[in-house]
């Protein structure tokens, strides 16, 4: 514990940029995890209905 | 350091997860139980083809009907776990790489504490706001034939949550003033304009059905913002610490 108050130098904009690349794919995980019912899975109710408690639970809209 | 910074958020999305689901399987699947069994004891459901709470492909699904189902209550409940798992990984990812971003230049400059005020503003953003103008519901409550236009009120809340706290820490930014109670008071209220104009603007969804008892709505509800509760200062608390350890590993 080399001290609590470690001031941080913040990363350049430019070495985040390639990484933003992850966002899309883990917005279409949480996609399939919340509300897909088929439009994007191609598994028709069968992702819904694996993550039903989950989703409505978590506060997303379900049916 | 951005990998460090991903993967620890992906992780730890994982195990903070895990921990709301647990959350969610002891007080929030009897909940979840309860409206299910009072779904079926409806005289209006499946069988007489009212649109009670059917999933639009009529036929066979449903939520306990034993071998009808497309996933059995069992597996239901165990998904629970996967639902609430991959939810973690996929924001604790999205939040890393925002913490990636905003480290060193907004908010707190030590770390662990910019953690835990970034989770408790993800929270806010991404669950409260929405939350109170769209709160969760249980099986039998919401009408199938709304799910997509509820789902995309829904999507428009959060980004207004997300798009509001952005405009909030941009004024407190850029505000002139010195006084810090100024500062944040000018932050709050243009926070909060955007909050309140989508909260009074947005149309109102009430779809309970009459006589669905209101103490179970309240104790559903409850339970779910409590498992997002959990699982956002689950995260905020590990995402600190694994921070500090990493630091440790390398000093």
């Amino acid at each position: 514990m080399s001290g609590l108050s470690t001031s941080v130098n913040p990363i350049p904009l430019h070495r985040l940029a390639r990484w933003l690349l992850a966002v899309p794919v883990l917005m279409l995980l949480a996609y399939l995890v919340l509300m897909d019912n088929g439009a994007i899975s191609q598994t028709g109710t069968f992702l819904h209905e694996l993550m039903h408690d989950g989703r409505h639970l978590l506060g997303v809209p379900c049916h | 350091m951005i990998k460090t910074l991903l993967v620890r958020g992906l992780l730890v999305g994982l195990l903070a997860g895990l921990v709301a689901g647990a959350f969610a399987f002891f007080l929030g699947e009897p909940h979840v139980d309860s409206a299910i069994a009072l779904e079926e004891a409806a005289p209006t459901g499946h069988a007489s083809g009212e649109p009670g709470h059917d999933h639009g492909e009529g036929a066979s699904e449903g939520h306990g009907h034993g071998d009808e189902a497309v996933v059995s209550r069992p597996v239901q409940r165990a998904g629970l776990f996967l639902a609430t798992g991959l939810y973690g990984v996929a924001v604790g990812g999205v939040f890393a790489l925002a913490f990636a971003g905003l480290r060193g230049r907004v908010g707190p400059r030590s770390e662990p504490l910019l953690a835990v005020a970034a989770a408790a503003t993800a929270f806010a953003a991404i669950v409260l706001i929405p939350f109170l103008k769209y709160p969760a519901n249980p099986p039998a409550v919401g009408d199938p034939a709304t799910i997509n236009a509820r789902t995309l009120l829904y999507v428009v809340m959060v980004v207004v949550g997300l798009a509001s706290v952005a405009i909030g820490v941009a004024a407190t930014r850029r505000v002139t003033v010195r006084e810090t109670w100024a500062r944040a008071l000018v932050g709050g209220v243009c926070f909060l304009v955007p909050v309140v104009a989508a909260w009074a603007l947005l149309p109102t969804v009430d779809e309970v059905p009459a006589g669905f008892p209101a103490s179970l709505l309240w104790d559903f509800r409850v339970a779910s913002l409590g498992t997002q509760l959990v699982f956002w200062a689950a995260f905020g608390a590990l995402f600190a610490v694994a921070g500090e350890r990493a630091k440790a590993r390398v000093s």
